[in-house]
């Protein structure tokens, strides 16, 4: 009489766990110059003289962090919107977050202030204040006195201020010269190329903060998808888990994208293969989902940068070609 | 108020806005151990009224107690430990299974992080086993019939272990064979069981047959109250839905029978 999550939290999670760490480690073996991870490793050579152990940490390893990084939040936050919306088609980018950075972003390419400082980029900084400015347009939008967040003002407040940001978006590309109205159009196609560790560890902390909400939101989730009241009445505190649920996805999302762009379909794609694969728990989904995105990500971007060497393809338009396909065929096989 | 209340309600009213009460000044009192049927028109503030009891929803004025303590001063939480609720029709958003949709109702129970344990499915199947579905337990829960779910879903409430168990129209979408089994369920959990029960409904069947009280509710407020013999009379069903009608006793099983005549002209 094992108890089902248990015993599914035992067996599933180790192995979606042990598929992240495979990925983040054999990766970065792979490209131009093919390395051995043996030989990465080696504390006997010293770091000057390992060619191997220089190109795994330095030139490859950070980029493989930041797709696990990335992955692991988009598949997150978009299990987490799903069940807040009560919706298995929302996605991270539903509820106007992505766009609010996207157009951070824009306007900082397209006005020539892209410029670093302490490893730190402009870009990213504007993007995500950018992504907090569109959560808390919508968010003050859905809040209602009485009883939490209407999930149907947060649906058509998100979908209203996508469409008017990219308007903007647009606008400014329309606006900007040559030059930067393709690199706006680069950014928005996703990249994993952070160039360092600096902005990896700049996106942790709010990565790791909203893990842990999620973390202790896991089960008020499962409740939530039969509806606010029955979840009320099974003793969710509805008004708290929402909001708590919206803002720390949204802060993943955020933070997701200011790394890297708004790489779609991972959001998407990720949870439904998942509950597939384990069912509908988000004690287990969430955790493997974060990994399964991860790795996901991973493989896509070592895709992206080998399949075409030495041309690198923009890592969003790998994940949609490769997603894209492999869910509608998942769709109808299930179907 | 009488020392054996266990859920006591005093001028409860309740608005959305202030022009339109749903609640306009409801009394009641429902006693360990009691079935009490909550009748009335559609509109007439049922499931208001339902969900006020059962702290879901804050009244606008007048008091609520469990056990002589104000519901406002219980945590969800605890509140979820005392009252269960079986909304009118349980829609999923994704696809819980059978056992998973009854351990759900021991989310009250649980700590932060704290997982189902053996007790906890040994307390969910008691419960399936209960409301006779025991069978459905590896089920997806969306596949069920509506008698299926609506008997799991009472399953999920009874796994909440409380003292009281409210039902909203719990029979409302269901075939008579489905109606009677739902009907002869709640009776069989209130005398065994012990379990206390308010339910409000549309089937004069399920009221006259199981409902010891009712509560007949119009326009938010309370028409007549009492002893179901006494409260379900031609006059009382006139007073409640404009509807003549005919009550006898039925011969065989003593339950009054409602039968509608025609609209009062």
């Amino acid at each position: 009489m094992t108890p089902p999550v248990r015993l599914r939290l035992w067996t599933v999670l180790p192995l979606f766990a042990a598929g992240a760490l495979a990925a983040v480690l054999l990766a970065p073996t792979v490209g131009s110059t093919p390395i051995s991870l043996a030989r990465a490793f080696d504390r006997a050579v010293p770091w000057a003289e390992n060619v191997d152990a220089q190109i795994f940490f330095v030139a490859r390893l950070p980029r493989v962090l930041a797709a696990a990084l990335v992955g692991a939040a988009l598949a997150a936050s978009g299990v987490v919107l799903q069940a807040l919306l009560r919706n298995p088609l929302a996605t991270p980018f539903t509820l106007g977050v992505s766009s609010g950075a996207a157009l951070g972003a824009m306007l900082v390419i397209a006005a020539g202030l892209d410029m670093g400082t302490l490893g730190l980029s402009s870009v990213p900084l504007a993007s995500f204040a950018g992504s907090l400015v569109a959560t808390a347009i919508v968010y003050w939008l859905a809040r209602s006195q009485r009883r939490g967040l209407s999930t149907n003002v947060l649906l058509l407040a998100g979908v209203t201020l996508n469409s008017f940001f990219s308007a903007l978006i647009l606008f400014v590309q329309y606006l900007a010269d040559l030059t930067q109205a393709f690199r706006t159009v680069r950014w928005l196609m996703g990249d994993l190329d952070v160039g360092g560790y600096g902005a990896i560890v700049a996106a942790l902390p709010l990565m790791v903060l909203s893990f842990a909400t999620f973390a202790v939101l896991a089960r008020s989730l499962n409740l939530l998808s039969l509806g606010a009241d029955a979840a009320a009445a099974r003793g969710v505190d509805v008004v708290r888990a929402e909001r708590l649920a919206f803002l720390s996805a949204s802060l993943a999302t955020g933070a997701a994208v200011s790394l890297a762009g708004p790489i779609g379909f991972i959001g998407i794609i990720v949870p439904h293969l998942v509950r597939l694969l384990v069912g509908a728990d988000h004690r287990v989904v969430l955790p493997a989902s974060a990994c399964f995105g991860a790795a996901f990500l991973i493989g896509c971007d070592l895709v992206a940068r080998t399949a075409l060497a030495p041309l690198e393809i923009p890592v969003g338009i790998v994940t949609a070609m490769i997603g894209g396909p492999f869910f509608l065929w998942q769709l109808v096989r299930h179907s | 108020m009488r020392a054996s209340a266990l859920l006591h309600a005093a001028d409860l009213t309740f608005a959305y806005d202030a022009t339109r009460p749903v609640l306009a000044g409801v009394s009641l009192e429902v006693t360990r151990g009691a079935i009490v049927g909550i009748l009335g028109p559609n509109g007439s503030g049922k499931t208001t009224l339902l969900g006020v009891l059962g702290g879901t929803r804050r009244p606008t004025g007048g008091t609520i107690t469990l056990d002589g303590r104000p519901l406002a001063s219980f945590s969800r939480r605890q509140l979820a430990t005392r009252i269960a609720v079986v909304p009118q029709e349980t829609h999923l958003a994704f696809e819980y299974t059978v056992l998973e949709m009854v351990l759900m109702g021991r989310h009250p129970h649980l700590g932060l992080f704290e997982v189902e344990g053996p007790a906890d499915v040994a307390t969910a199947r008691d419960a399936l086993a209960a409301v006779q579905a025991a069978h459905l337990e590896d089920r997806d829960f969306m596949t069920l019939s509506g008698g299926e779910k609506q008997r799991v879903v009472i399953a999920a409430a009874l796994a909440q272990a409380t003292d009281v168990l409210l039902l909203d129209e719990p029979t409302s979408s269901l075939d008579l064979g489905a109606q009677l089994d739902i009907a002869q369920l709640l009776g069989r959990l209130n005398a065994e069981r012990g379990v206390t029960i308010v339910v409000s409904t549309h089937d004069l069947a399920l009221a006259s047959g199981i409902c010891r009280e009712l509560v007949l509710l119009r326009h938010g407020r309370v028409v007549a109250a009492g002893p179901t013999a006494a409260v379900l009379s031609s006059e009382n069903v006139r007073a409640l839905y404009d509807v003549d009608a005919d009550v006898h006793v039925h011969a065989a099983t003593g339950h009054l029978v409602v039968v509608p005549l025609h609209r009062t002209p």
